[in-house]
């Protein structure tokens, strides 16, 4: 299938998502990021040339078929890879899948904000966005790139009065210092439109991908948070934020 | 016809039921509804608990000596047979064991006195020799059917086309209305079936025969008196208070599997009948909550221990030794009313009350109305235990118009005291289209099965060209299983007969008789292969397939993908379409089950390679599962696609077994709950009929399969049932294991 307008460029879906947004989800995990974060947990999904298309039709028609699953509080979240880099193809979808009365969401590491992206934004019911660091010396170390465009996305968003969960990784050595979650807080505790934030424990599950794909796995012989450490950003985070979630 | 009075406390609202035989006439006058949720929940009581420590003793003691605790080498069972048994005399509040002795199993060889032989000298023992000279005179099930049988059944039979036929065992699936004992007493049941043997006048083969039923029916009930006499109970008149409703019940129960040793022996749907004597003594001041819970759980523990003998090779078919003691819970009435109250809850309460167990057979019947506590309170425990399956209930009311009904055996819809049905376990279907690939012939030995198959010789298999003589196949395969199943029914009537449970349905019912067909989801894969990829058949000297080489992807049943779906659908139309034509025993009505039990594993064992990829002996997923691992998009696409299949032409059940890890469900306990049930309404709100819903790690049972003496309890639901787990052959635990458990993806 060529790329057009009317297909996505994704990696893979799950129709049975629990973890990326409320109630029963559709997951779209598209293809490509710029990011390059050191822990990320889905290398595979990170070449902007890879993976396949799906049209846009197709998605729609799923949804249709998950409807009777939704209740409430499920929809589709659109995860990835990052989806912003495809935000011109979301429009389209969102506004169809908005018509249809279908809860929106997307998990976003805030790359850029633009007219475009303002325009998804304001058809997105749910932002789940992705706080790598907040030291910008530290957030290039991690990512490759600054946290500039990702703390205006979230200003901008904070000004739209629309919800937004933030998510936050906790890997030991880098990001699970006090002072650093408690920046975290001091950033964001006055942002109305945070419902909750969740923590997100470094965990080991994608590191075989690494050998698979030919890359180098830099984070090597750090190990997912223990048990005082998680508890410990819980109880930090929470003098800041209405909910603290650890996944 | 007047009922007893003696129902001196009765405060029961007066209906139909007080004229005629009607049960669900009083349930429906008479019922308490429940809307709420599961606080009012009582704990085990200290006498339960040590009843229970008792039980599993004795319990361990049968895991401890190969799955049998003992036999009664000498006595034939019957309603009568054996002296009263307990478990604790002083502890039970509900008392009757099938033998004198807990876990004892007895000799029923009606269905056939070689394998109950067999089934005793696996454990070392001997049969009785007065057995064998009783045998010598008297004719038995088991041998009349194979008198009667042809050569081209017995090939079928021994190629494993037809597998798993109730030809040398009992054939189960009748539940017998055991309210009627509580409500009307037996003296009154007697009276009704003396009235109706009046009533068949004239004299022709049908009405003789049903003479000669009546009579069984009658003296089973008078064997009922007697047998309940020696527990000092007074079955013959009505059930006057709560726990005398529940022993009356479980009386009627107890006749009927001391009598038979069906494969699946259910109980119907008890609960909400018992509901109503429940409430009325605690309004009355007689019973708190306490004590109720009490009640059913000593009810539910004794259905625990009903036990048949059983030899080896029927845990092929039927793994875990299981009853099939299936109680249907919920549902809703047509008036708009659920059928679900507090003692709906009660028996799901008993999950915690005395731990995960597989029997009895927990079934919800779901539907959209159902009070949403009850909805979650079914979420949590099968949550927590794993072992409750769920069936539609909006989909089988409307489409079997009744909402009083039970299930047999596994998933199958049964009008209580109504209907009842034949059971026809069930057809190799990969083998059928594998049949149609090699000629007719059987791809293992060669030997001609259906004739008239022109020899497949293409390279690369035609779609058109395979659904052709797939058809004619499965037309041939549908008539010689239907008259093994006209022979079989004739000679269970004829010489073993259910008389205490059809003692308690209504003279002269309609039957279905229910086929059914194994493999659908590899059938599917295989057409769709062939439709969508290039599929080339590896064939030997002979010219029959060992191999198929796939070039190419193709779309997989299991992925809501309407190209694959509705092959699968296309194919239960029609296979039931040919099984539909033929005449059947007693004018029975033809339905069909895509279901398997635990004969997915050995069906795998006798089919050869499938042109969709599957090696040879590979088992086959189970019921009308999608094929282990295919299903690549998450759970809800794999239960769209199952829900596609047509219950219309499947209306014995359609099973889908479902493996989710506790994470995936989501991330708290509240989520997992609320996405649990979101999950089911969606599920049935799409057509889909039945779930057996698991949330297991695999590494729980892989640690079970390393360590089983850790799990003596632990509970899993296979296809249409649940067993424990460690019960399971090696065989069967690693199937189980290698089934697509859905886990978030990334």
């Amino acid at each position: 299938m060529e790329e057009n307008t009317l297909n996505l460029r994704i990696h893979s879906l799950e129709t049975f998502g629990t973890q990326d947004g409320p109630g029963i989800r559709l997951v779209i995990f598209v293809q490509g990021c710029e990011f390059r974060c050191l822990y990320c947990h889905n290398p595979d999904t990170l070449d902007l040339k890879g993976g396949k298309f799906l049209p846009l039709t197709a998605i729609e028609d799923r949804m249709d078929r998950m409807k009777n699953y939704f209740g409430d509080k499920g929809g589709i979240t659109v995860s990835g890879g990052e989806p912003l880099l495809q935000r011109k193809k979301l429009i389209t979808l969102f506004k169809d899948l908005k018509k249809s009365g279908f809860h929106t969401c997307i998990d976003t590491n805030g790359r850029l904000f633009n007219s475009e992206v303002g325009k998804l934004l304001g058809l997105t019911d749910l932002v789940l966005l992705d706080i790598k660091h907040m030291d910008d010396k530290v957030h290039k170390k991690l990512t490759g790139l600054s946290n500039v465009n990702t703390l205006n996305f979230a200003a901008q968003r904070e000004l739209s009065n629309k919800p937004m969960w933030l998510r936050h990784v906790l890997v030991p050595g880098w990001t699970d210092s006090d002072e650093h979650l408690h920046q975290v807080g001091q950033h964001f505790k006055d942002y109305k439109t945070i419902e909750r934030i969740e923590i997100l424990p470094y965990h080991e599950l994608g590191v075989h991908k690494y050998k698979e794909l030919g890359m180098f796995y830099k984070l090597k012989g750090i190990k997912p948070p223990d048990e005082k450490t998680k508890q410990r950003a819980v109880e930090i985070l929470s003098n800041y934020f209405k909910e603290v979630k650890l996944k | 016809m007047t009922r007893s009075t003696q129902n001196t406390f009765s405060a029961f609202k007066e209906g139909n039921w007080s004229t005629e035989i009607d049960v669900r006439d009083f349930v429906l006058n008479n019922v308490t509804p429940y809307y709420g949720d599961s606080y009012f929940l009582e704990g085990a009581t200290t006498r339960t608990q040590m009843l229970w420590e008792l039980a599993s003793f004795e319990l361990k003691k049968e895991r401890d000596n190969d799955g049998c605790h003992s036999i009664d080498t000498e006595t034939i069972s019957n309603i009568t047979s054996h002296g009263p048994g307990y478990i604790n005399k002083e502890l039970e509040t509900i008392v009757g064991l099938q033998t004198d002795q807990l876990l004892k199993r007895a000799m029923k060889p009606f269905g056939g006195p070689r394998v109950v032989e067999k089934a005793i000298a696996e454990r070392g023992l001997k049969m009785a020799d007065r057995i064998n000279d009783i045998f010598d005179f008297a004719r038995n099930h088991n041998d009349q059917v194979f008198s009667a049988y042809d050569k081209e059944i017995m090939t079928f039979r021994s190629k494993g086309v037809l597998t798993g036929l109730p030809d040398n065992y009992a054939r189960g699936r009748v539940i017998g209305d055991y309210r009627r004992l509580a409500l009307y007493g037996a003296t009154l049941l007697i009276n009704e079936k003396l009235n109706d043997f009046e009533k068949v006048t004239e004299i022709n083969e049908h009405n003789i025969r049903l003479r000669e039923e009546l009579k069984w029916q009658i003296k089973a009930l008078k064997d009922i008196v007697k047998m309940a006499t020696e527990y000092d109970l007074d079955v013959s008149r009505p059930a006057e208070t709560a726990q005398e409703a529940i022993q009356w019940i479980y009386i009627a129960y107890l006749a009927a599997v001391k009598e038979q040793d069906g494969a699946a022996m259910s109980l119907g749907n008890v609960s909400s009948f018992i509901d109503i004597y429940i409430q009325r003594d605690m309004e009355a001041g007689r019973i708190n909550e306490i004590q109720a819970q009490e009640f059913i759980d000593h009810f539910v523990m004794k259905l625990r221990l009903v036990r048949h003998l059983r030899p080896a090779a029927y845990d092929e078919i039927f793994g875990g030794d299981p009853t099939w003691v299936t109680e249907a819970i919920g549902g809703q009435f047509f008036d708009g009313r659920t059928k679900v109250t507090k003692t709906s809850f009660r028996f799901l309460q008993t999950l915690y009350n005395l731990g995960p167990s597989p029997e009895p057979n927990l079934t919800v019947l779901w539907s959209e109305e159902l009070p949403i506590g009850f909805k979650k309170f079914c979420a949590e425990v099968s949550a927590d235990t794993s072992s409750i399956q769920y069936e539609n209930d909006d989909l089988m009311r409307e489409s079997r118009a009744s909402d009083d009904y039970g299930i047999a055996c596994c998933v199958s819809q049964q009008t209580l005291g109504k209907r009842t049905q034949h059971f026809g376990a069930r057809t190799n279907l990969p083998k059928t289209l594998l049949m149609s690939l090699n000629a007719g012939r059987d791809e293992n030995t060669g030997v001609v099965l259906v004739n008239g198959i022109t020899p497949m010789e293409d390279e690369v298999l035609d779609y058109n060209k395979v659904m052709n003589d797939f058809s004619k196949t499965m037309s041939e395969v549908a008539r010689v299983y239907a008259k093994s199943m006209y022979i079989i029914h004739y000679m269970h009537d004829k010489y073993y007969y259910e008389n205490s449970q059809m003692a308690f349905i209504d003279t002269d019912p309609e039957i279905d008789v229910a086929y059914g067909a194994a493999g659908i989801s590899i059938v599917a894969d295989a057409l769709s292969a062939i439709k969508y990829a290039k599929v080339k058949p590896v064939r030997n000297e002979e010219g029959l397939t060992t191999d198929f080489e796939i070039e190419g992807d193709f779309p997989k049943f299991g992925n809501d993908d309407d190209r694959v779906d509705h092959i699968a659908k296309e194919i239960t139309h029609l296979f039931f379409k040919e099984l539909a034509k033929h005449q059947t025993y007693k004018n029975a009505v033809p339905t069909m089950s895509l279901l398997t039990i635990t004969s997915n594993v050995v069906y795998g064992k006798k089919t050869g390679a499938t042109p969709d990829g599957r090696k040879a002996g590979v088992p086959f997923a189970p019921g009308a599962n999608p094929m282990h691992g295919r299903d690549t998009h998450g759970a809800i696409a794999s239960l769209n696609s199952v829900a596609k299949l047509d219950y219309e032409d499947a209306q014995d059940g359609i099973s889908n077994t479902f493996s989710i890890v506790p994470k995936a469900l989501g991330n708290s306990r509240e989520e997992q709950i609320d996405n649990l049930v979101a999950m089911m309404g969606g599920y049935f709100k799409n057509g889909a009929h039945h779930l057996n819903v698991n949330v297991l790690n695999r590494e729980t049972l892989m640690d079970a399969y390393e360590h089983p003496e850790n799990y003596p309890q632990l509970t899993i639901r296979v296809s249409g049932y649940a067993v424990n787990f460690v019960r399971l052959s090696k065989a069967h635990q690693l199937e189980v294991i290698a089934r697509t458990f859905h886990d978030s993806m990334i």
